[in-house]
């Protein structure tokens, strides 16, 4: 446990030692800001017309489900970037050996890795979820569903996360793990863009979508189908990245 | 005495090429083994089966009666190893990166600082401690793989061609720093430079196309060097049958005119019998010394042998 810790920490702080994090903190807070205040600006143009309806949206349906569903979207162009070098460039560098002539398994690099990452993740959420937080000062937020959005996004992002890893585990190069990735991500989010037309309904695909998990827990519904599509996803993509590291001793 | 490295008929395939050969070799504590072959030898791919970093093909490791592949961590807790690249994460700065190594060897938190700054010290680390690995120069990038590999004091150091690209000053040091750590550790030490061997190994192992063609102590090594042969020259030509019967010359080697090559066994030494011999006889003894074979030629003639095998 000990090691896991000690890997994360040093993963993290790592991060922080180049510009990169800083730089993705900055942009990805600025484009968020940006995206809330035309949000709050949307409210307040609506907010006479919603008073007259019967159950209209409230500030939360509003403001804080659009930021987080955008926020997902950057997220995914932003994690391959954060992830792509975590096994890679150190296989590269060669720096590999001291973790593997280390009292360590496989397991807790893997692990220490992931959780590295993630809380870097973590702190972007944390960050982000200031925001609409700070609408509390001068209006009601439906907490339950603030809630919600925080728990979805932080269920998405690690499993971008893990899939992230386990690219970097087999990718010879962090940039062939960073697209790997991404394409594979991105044809999560779409694949239920088919769904829309009656005919072409598929529930394989409408499952497999990452989007509509994403989505349902999102609007307040945290049901264990949505949760545990996103455990299996992590659990399957870590166990692979074991796998992967585990294979590296065996290279022929 | 216990073995620290049992190392028993290791083979490693890569695809169908053999790298490593049905190698079997113990280190005991106190030892410096020497691992030395040409490129490509298969030292490097044995020192990665002895770390846990490969997989040997067939073949069982030891790690202080832990076996590498039941018991991976508590083999490796005994274990340094510097590879032939030092690990080392650039952006961190010394006494960073030694911090982060102590606690992957699961160094109380509490001895961690106490750990690193031996470990300094005896690399000669403590004025760059500050600085960040990348600004370092190659010999202090190495010592700081030194340092790492030695820093939780483990009991087998395995350290991959430690000397490259320090400036002789730094070698003589590292080499003074592994002698040391010999006494009370076992080291194994892999290079292709044989003074080095000379100096701070206790015992030799040269490796040739992935197997092990000697396996000795430095005293034996010494001993074979000393092949018996002398080299005389004489002002008249001297008669070589009368030499061959000297009770030890074995044969006698014509070189050029009055110079000859006198092989002896290494028991009876027949150096003063043959210049008596020689002035009894009027030849005009100029020049009597005698060849020893340095570590080279008898690497090379090892090497060259089991190559026309």
């Amino acid at each position: 446990m000990n090691m896991i810790f000690a890997i994360a920490s040093r993963e993290f702080r790592s991060l922080f030692l180049s510009p990169l994090a800083w730089t993705i903190l900055a942009v990805l807070q600025f484009i968020l800001a940006f995206l809330f205040l035309t949000q709050v600006e949307t409210f307040t143009a609506l907010q006479p017309k919603l008073a007259g309806i019967e159950s209209a949206p409230g500030l939360t349906d509003i403001i804080v489900a659009p930021l987080f569903g955008n926020a997902g979207i950057i997220l995914l162009l932003v994690t391959p970037l954060l992830t792509m070098r975590l096994i890679c460039e150190e296989r590269r560098n060669k720096t590999m050996a001291l973790l593997l002539s280390a009292p360590v398994s496989n397991i807790d690099i893997i692990l220490g890795k992931y959780l590295g990452i993630l809380g870097l993740m973590s702190l972007m959420i944390v960050l982000m979820t200031l925001m609409p937080l700070s609408l509390l000062s001068g209006g009601e937020l439906d907490l339950g569903k603030l809630f919600a959005n925080i728990l979805a996004l932080l269920l998405l992002v690690a499993a971008f996360t893990a899939t992230g890893l386990f690219m970097s585990c087999i990718a010879a190069h962090p940039t062939v793990a960073a697209m790997g990735t991404f394409g594979f991500l991105l044809l999560l989010w779409i694949l239920d863009w088919t769904t829309g037309m009656k005919d072409q309904r598929s529930e394989l695909f409408e499952y497999l979508s990452i989007l509509r998990h994403f989505q349902n827990i999102q609007s307040g519904l945290i049901s264990s189908v949505d949760v545990s599509y996103f455990f299996l996803f992590i659990t399957c993509f870590i166990l692979l990245s074991i796998r992967s590291l585990d294979n590296d001793r065996l290279q022929k | 005495m216990t073995n620290l490295i049992e190392a028993e008929h290791l083979t490693r395939y890569y695809s169908k090429h053999c790298a490593v050969n049905d190698v079997s070799f113990t280190l005991a504590k106190g030892e410096v083994l020497g691992f030395l072959g040409p490129n490509g030898a298969g030292k490097t791919t044995t020192m990665q089966m002895l770390c846990g970093n490969l997989a040997p093909s067939a073949g069982q490791i030891k790690i202080n009666g832990f076996d590498l592949l039941d018991q991976p961590k508590s083999a490796k807790l005994s274990l340094g190893y510097l590879p032939d690249t030092p690990p080392l994460y650039r952006e961190l700065s010394v006494d960073e990166f030694l911090s982060y190594c102590a606690q992957l060897h699961g160094i109380a938190k509490a001895s961690v600082t106490q750990a690193v700054n031996k470990a300094k010290e005896r690399c000669g680390l403590t004025e760059v401690a500050d600085r960040l690995i990348a600004n370092l120069s190659k010999g202090f990038q190495q010592r700081v793989g030194i340092a790492q590999a030695i820093l939780h004091n483990p009991e087998v150091i395995i350290l991959d061609e430690p000397t490259v690209g320090l400036d002789p000053i730094q070698i003589r040091e590292i080499r003074t720093l592994i002698r040391e750590l010999g006494q009370d550790h076992g080291v194994i030490l892999s290079t292709h430079i044989l003074t080095e061997v000379q100096e701070s190994c206790s015992h030799v192992q040269i490796i040739h196309q992935g197997q092990l063609i000697l396996n000795e102590t430095i005293a034996g090594l010494n001993q074979q060097m000393d092949t018996g042969t002398l080299e005389v020259a004489t002002r008249l030509t001297a008669d070589a049958n009368a030499l061959l019967s000297i009770p030890g010359v074995t044969s006698i080697d014509n070189i050029a005119g009055n110079r000859i090559k006198i092989h002896h066994s290494v028991t009876a030494n027949p150096a003063e019998q043959i210049a008596e011999k020689i002035i009894a006889a009027g030849w005009g003894l100029q020049e009597l010394t005698p060849i020893k074979r340095s570590m080279e030629d008898i690497f090379i003639t090892l090497t060259k042998e089991h190559g026309d095998l």
